[in-house]
């Protein structure tokens, strides 16, 4: 039986306040006829979970955001995100539309766009056009297609061919009132050997009633560019996180993925990269910590069409109380892509008897010159670890937290960003409660 | 007032098998003593009784360091009260490294507001770890990560050198040590020597005790001691084996617990 997507807006509500945010035709019928789509496509389907189950439908309507007069108008601990990393770029969505832009004049002197998406569509439609909803399409699936319905706000990070920026550009998605449609749209377009690391945070604070979070990520590296992207979500319990993430590459390009997901809420995430061209690489490094009730699935993905192309995927996943995770890896290998290398890690460690996690390792290779690699392990605090250090004089507790640090470590501390890490390390002592 | 340690009447089972049945020991300050034996016959399991091994159950007696029964204590109190175990086979732990986890160790003997400087802690590791000729890179190496067998047991001693405990439990630190590894060890252990510290050394072999001399030797068989005497006893030990205990006390099977 089909489950019939409900879709949170009618086709004429919708074109009517594309045409009331000026936005340009091509992009009306855009989002048309995704909203067709949607009504018509399945949901995405989630590995031994049922996301039909969750709470998708709380998309609220699009409410008009008002433009940040200064920084000091955040919430305190958004404030705290972007405080002393503003010098490269600043982007800051709240609910459904971007409130505050900013990017540093010399890098707008060499060509660097760094501003929200609904503003790029204006400005720099020759740009967004021929990349936006192309790396994940609109009719993959229905959460694919309400996004390209409904998406608002977002950004658009466009870094000119041989243009190598040094300093992080930062973003900071914000949903704090649970009647606006949340669904940001990141897009990053870095030209042929130009160098960017970008860093966004999901946040939300003091949410009323339940937010479904339908977002999506499009990254395309041409060649010879490198990406870093860095993710940190961190949503509340109230807040469904469904997000997408999809990056490009050419001949010679390379992403890095730093993924921290630290949300309290259900959460289904998809980090995919698609090795296209030859000596492309691709760098994922996931750290997850799960607690309460909630429900998980997070996916990476390698598809490698380039030769000599190289992935890497790497997941580590607490879960406490009655979390329950489900950890996918999959590292696809077309005909053809001789010499491709694909290796993944995926592991979940659970510190309660009632967390639930289930590592799923895949391997679908269709071409015979290539190595690929993987392992996976889900498993308990190690009883013989904890009396070791424990027979040092350390107590339980302590010993549950170095196990459990030691644990994340491997990942965390390859984290090129300092900032980042930090923070990430704040994120995991709050997620487990200490 | 010199460390005193007495194991009165220990009996200790696992898996429901009673392993260990009556073991009565004094030790003080200043004093070596060797458990010696052959294989399975409760040595090792009186070495994690002590120390509070989850996996044994301690079903009677008593034992007191300085007057205080650590039996009734948690492993972590245990090792804060003093007493410390060199173990045969130490916990690989990734992610935390070695001088981590010494930090958190000696902090937690310390208690909270007295913690030790970064830099004197780095100053005592670095000169120990020189003493017991150990590359000074293991100090960034994940716990035991990849160790190898004598790295591990080097480790080992490491710790003890640092946590400065009042009784030492070594549990077959000269297993898997070649020569020069062994009589590194042991000079460490005999650089700790004092009147202040008792240790008690299990071993099979009389080899490690060419290099630390100990005052008294025990046999045990059966999960018992059978048998203590001087340093004279390891030595005919050393030259004749254990048989002529055994014809001596009408011994048969020596080990204990174990389906023939």
């Amino acid at each position: 039986m089909t489950t019939q997507t409900i879709l949170p807006v009618n086709a004429e509500a919708l074109k009517a306040l594309s045409e009331s945010k000026q936005e340009p035709a091509w992009l009306t019928d855009s989002r048309l006829a995704a909203l067709e789509l949607a009504g018509q496509l399945e949901l995405p389907k989630l590995e031994k979970q049922r996301i039909e189950r969750w709470n998708i439908h709380s998309y609220g309507e699009y409410k008009e955001s008002n433009k940040l007069a200064s920084l000091d108008e955040l919430p305190e601990q958004v404030a705290k995100l972007v405080e002393g990393s503003r010098e490269g770029g600043l982007v800051i969505q709240r609910n459904s539309g971007t409130v505050y832009a900013s990017l540093a004049p010399e890098l707008a002197a060499k060509g660097v766009i760094f501003t929200d998406l609904e503003t790029a569509v204006k400005e720099h439609a020759d740009l967004v056009k021929p990349y936006l909803h192309q790396a994940l399409k609109s009719d993959e699936h229905a959460m694919a297609a309400l996004h390209a319905a409904v998406w608002n706000g977002g950004v658009f990070l466009y870094v000119p061919k041989n243009v190598e920026v040094d300093v992080p550009l930062q973003a900071v998605m914000l949903t704090d009132d649970a009647e606006a449609t949340f669904a940001p749209h990141v897009l990053v377009v870095a030209e042929a050997n130009s160098q960017i690391t970008y860093v966004d945070n999901y946040v939300s604070d003091s949410l009323a009633a339940p937010v479904t979070h339908n977002g999506v990520v499009e990254v395309f590296a041409k060649n010879g560019a490198k990406v870093r992207y860095a993710s940190v979500h961190q949503l509340a319990g109230e807040a469904t996180d469904v997000t997408f993430r999809r990056a490009v590459l050419d001949n010679d390009a390379s992403i890095e993925w730093i993924v921290g997901e630290m949300n309290d809420g259900d959460t289904a995430s998809d980090t995919m990269s698609i090795l296209k061209g030859n000596g492309s690489t691709s760098d994922a490094k996931i750290i997850a910590v799960g607690s309460g009730s909630q429900k998980i699935n997070y996916t990476t993905q390698a598809k490698h069409f380039g030769k000599s192309s190289a992935s890497q995927m790497i997941t580590r996943a607490v879960m406490r109380e009655e979390a329950q995770a489900i950890i996918n890896g999959i590292t696809k290998i077309e005909k053809g892509a001789t010499k491709a290398d694909g290796q993944q890690t995926e592991r979940v460690l659970m510190l309660s008897p009632k967390a639930r996690g289930d590592a799923n390792p895949i391997l679908l290779i269709d071409e015979d010159d290539v190595t690929a690699g993987h392992a996976a392990s889900v498993g308990q605090v190690n009883r013989e670890q904890i009396y070791y250090l424990m027979s040092r004089g350390i107590s339980r507790s302590v010993a549950e937290s170095l196990i459990i640090y030691g644990f994340l470590a491997p990942v965390v501390s390859e984290i090129p960003l300092e900032g980042l890490r930090d923070q990430l390390q704040g994120l995991v002592e709050r997620k487990l409660g200490q | 007032m010199s460390t005193k340690f007495v194991i009165e009447g220990l009996k200790a089972t696992i898996e429901g098998k009673e392993i260990l049945k009556g073991i009565n020991l004094e030790m003080k300050g200043g004093e070596v003593h060797a458990i010696m034996g052959p294989n399975g016959t409760g040595k090792s399991t009186l070495a994690s009784a002590l120390m509070g091994h989850p996996k044994y159950e301690v079903t009677e007696g008593k034992v007191f360091l300085d007057d205080e029964d650590v039996l009734e204590m948690e492993v972590d109190e245990r090792a804060r009260a003093g007493l410390f175990l060199a173990m045969q086979y130490p916990s690989e732990i990734a992610g935390v490294t070695n001088s981590d986890f010494l930090r958190s160790s000696i902090n937690a003997r310390r208690g909270e507001g007295n913690e030790i400087s970064l830099i004197k802690f780095i100053r005592q590791m670095e000169g120990k770890m020189k003493e017991l000729e150990m590359n000074p890179e293991f100090a960034h190496r994940y716990l035991n990560e990849g160790f190898s067998g004598g790295e591990k047991k080097r480790n080992e001693i490491l710790q003890m050198m640092m946590l400065d405990p009042k009784i030492v439990v070594l549990d077959e630190i000269d297993s898997g040590l070649d020569i020069d590894a062994l009589r590194i060890v042991a000079n460490g252990v005999n650089a700790m020597k004092s009147e202040e510290r008792g240790f008690l050394i299990i071993t099979h072999y009389q080899r490690l005790l060419n290099y630390i001399t100990p005052d008294y030797v025990h046999v045990m068989m059966q999960g018992r001691i059978v048998k203590s005497g001087g340093p004279e006893l390891a030595e005919r030990l050393e030259a004749e084996g254990y048989d002529w205990i055994k014809e001596e006390l009408g011994i048969t099977d020596e080990t204990v617990g174990q389906d023939a």
